[in-house]
């Protein structure tokens, strides 16, 4: 048995290495993908280097005196504490990404098992859930999250469970969708007349169908995640003081804008920055990898 | 047609139903006592458990459910525990500037989103369309709070030409209706430009050219009325968008609207006002789902055709 599927998988490997080299060429070609992944990266490498590039420690006081203006020894100006603004932004990228990368583990873990169990099952497992995610669609998520959070108690850590907890629905969707045109297909029922659990049909079998699609998912639904969660933490619901995030950030900006406008400034171009390259990376792996919903 | 649009119309009810239940056993769920937030700490527990009765909230779960929900179908929504007034009379005073503020914003950014995303369509791939296209994905990353006060800060701040907040003048309007609505242009742009392009690209389209007739008649006749379908459903689809987009807006701007109401009623954990709002919200959400799907469906013959079976 195994050495018939080692010989199986010799020529699909070589398919498979193509298939790579194609996507490669694709991805360097296309400068939507391009331009989006150098953005991330340089936000990923900022985030990594923050302890490097941070000119002063993010959150200690009066190394500039308040409120002062972009200058030579504080880039971005300093906010009412005599903080380091370009610090704080610097520190706030690390915020962003942890963001993104709790945001889209949660929505993916639910948007997927939910949207297997919807596809698979049917009946009442895709009736009852379909409701559900028609029920969490008739209010808008942000706001929705919003009253979650409150029950939940505030935190950048509850934010991002809370909007995770709204937005499944858009995963489980098209995941519920590509495993119903699938669970009939001829190696679904090989698989099935070898014995395979049904959690092992779901898993092993139509999950790795739907990654393609699921890559182009989670860079379409991060930037969505991200500027929910700032809009929490700018009302005061996620991330707490001292934190550095943009959003909170912003909202401390808002109190001094006629005096300090630049504290509302440089952190709200750090968002749109990291949620366009997060767009363009999006854009870009849909156009590689999802030929169908390619955009004209 | 008849069966579906029945069927849209009991699936909307449900849904409105549901979604009261969920609202009601959210803020059920919320810590805190409402009572609590409406009296001080040194009230004994008697006058407490009194208050309690009085307001119904010793009752089991689902008794207090019905009887906010018959409540409702009255437009009695309770009394707010901040303000000790009826909250229809609250939301009564604010409606009319979120109604006002919602509209406009709309209005603006179909006024540039259709037209826009109908040229960048017809003239794919030229410098206009690349510009537009480009302008729109940099604008989907930019949220309505951050642009708001952005304006501030250029209009309001810096040229001093528009007041910073407040709502007494329709020059107050102006810096929230173009922060709600231009951040909501780029993708209503981006879908209307696909959906063209998409009738464009139909056979019947083909056939018009091939037919003979000069491309400003196809272009009107035959694209752009199938496009005004697409205009209808965005209209509608794009309300819950903006919505959430004024909730933060009128914030930001200090307007005294449905969005201020709400988020000063959550951080003070003032619930018949916070449920009041996301009832109202959600049903105009249903509401809205519903008039796309039935408009669509009266408007485009196809989709009429494959609900009756075909037989018109």
């Amino acid at each position: 048995m195994s050495k018939k599927k080692e010989k199986a998988n010799k020529p699909k490997k070589v398919i498979l290495n193509q298939r790579f080299d194609d996507t490669f060429r694709q991805c360097i070609h296309n400068s939507n993908f391009m331009i989006g992944f150098f953005i991330i990266l340089s936000v990923i490498l900022i985030a990594v280097f923050s302890g490097v590039l941070e000119p002063y420690p993010y959150d200690e006081q009066m190394v500039g005196p308040r409120l002062e203006g972009p200058s030579w020894e504080h880039w971005f100006g300093t906010d009412n504490y005599g903080r380091d603004e370009l610090s704080r932004v610097i520190e706030g990228s690390k915020l962003a990404l942890w963001v993104a990368f709790l945001g889209a583990s949660v929505e993916l873990a639910l948007g997927i098992t939910i949207g297997l169990a919807m596809g698979y099952f049917g009946k009442w497992v895709d009736r009852t859930f379909s409701f559900l995610t028609d029920l969490t669609w008739c209010i808008p998520g942000t706001i929705l999250a919003l009253a979650v959070v409150t029950i939940i108690g505030k935190g950048l850590t509850n934010t991002i469970i809370a909007v995770s907890l709204v937005a499944w629905a858009g995963y489980a969707r098209p995941v519920r969708s590509k495993t119903m045109s699938l669970k009939n297909m001829a190696f679904i029922e090989t698989g099935r007349a070898f014995g395979e659990s049904s959690r092992a049909i779901m898993f092993k079998y139509i999950f790795p169908n739907v990654v393609p699609s699921l890559i182009v998912m989670v860079s379409m639904n991060l930037p969505g995640t991200i500027m929910s969660t700032t809009t929490l933490s700018y009302l005061g619901l996620g991330s707490q003081p001292p934190s550095a995030d943009w959003g909170l950030a912003l909202s401390d900006g808002m109190k001094f804008i006629s005096r300090a406008p630049w504290l509302s400034i440089y952190p709200g171009l750090a968002l749109v920055y990291t949620t366009l390259g997060f767009n363009l990376l999006g854009e870009g792996l849909r156009d590689i990898l999802d030929p169908h919903m390619k955009s004209q | 047609m008849k069966e579906y649009i029945i069927k849209r119309l009991a699936l909307g009810v449900v849904l409105v139903v549901a979604v009261s239940f969920l609202v009601f056993s959210l803020m059920y769920m919320m810590p805190g006592d409402p009572i609590d937030i409406m009296i001080s700490d040194r009230v004994s527990e008697e006058t407490k458990a009194e208050m309690a009765h009085k307001y119904g909230y010793d009752l089991p779960f689902f008794t207090q459910y019905f009887n906010w929900v018959k409540g409702v179908c009255h437009l009695d929504f309770g009394t707010s525990a901040r303000y000790r007034q009826p909250v229809w009379s609250l939301l009564g005073a604010r409606i009319p500037y979120s109604l006002r503020l919602c509209s406009l914003s709309l209005l603006v950014e179909m006024l540039f989103a259709l037209p826009l995303g109908l040229l960048c369509a017809v003239k794919k791939d030229s410098w206009i369309d690349k510009f537009c296209v480009n302008v729109s994905l940099v604008l989907t990353a930019v949220p309505a709070f951050w642009f708001g006060t952005l304006l501030i800060v250029v209009f309001a701040v810096g040229l001093g030409w528009l007041p910073i907040s407040g709502y007494q003048t329709p020059a107050h309007y102006i810096l929230p209706v173009a922060a709600i609505a231009f951040t909501s242009v780029g993708s209503t742009l981006r879908i209307t430009k696909a959906e063209v392009l998409e009738v464009l690209h139909e056979k019947y389209v083909t056939t018009a050219y091939a037919k003979g007739l000069p491309r400003k008649r196809v272009l009107v006749k035959h694209v752009l009325r199938n496009s005004l379908i697409i205009v209808v459903t965005l209209t509608f689809m794009s309300i819950p968008w903006m919505i959430t987009g004024a909730v933060i807006t009128e914030k930001i701007f200090a307007f005294p609207g449905m969005g201020n109401l709400l988020l000063n009623s959550i951080v003070v954990q003032d619930m018949p006002v916070v449920q009041a709002v996301l009832l109202i919200i959600a049903i105009l959400t249903v509401i809205c789902n519903l008039a796309s799907d039935i408009i669509t469906a009266f408007l485009d013959p196809r989709i009429k055709d494959t609900i009756s079976g075909g037989e018109n």
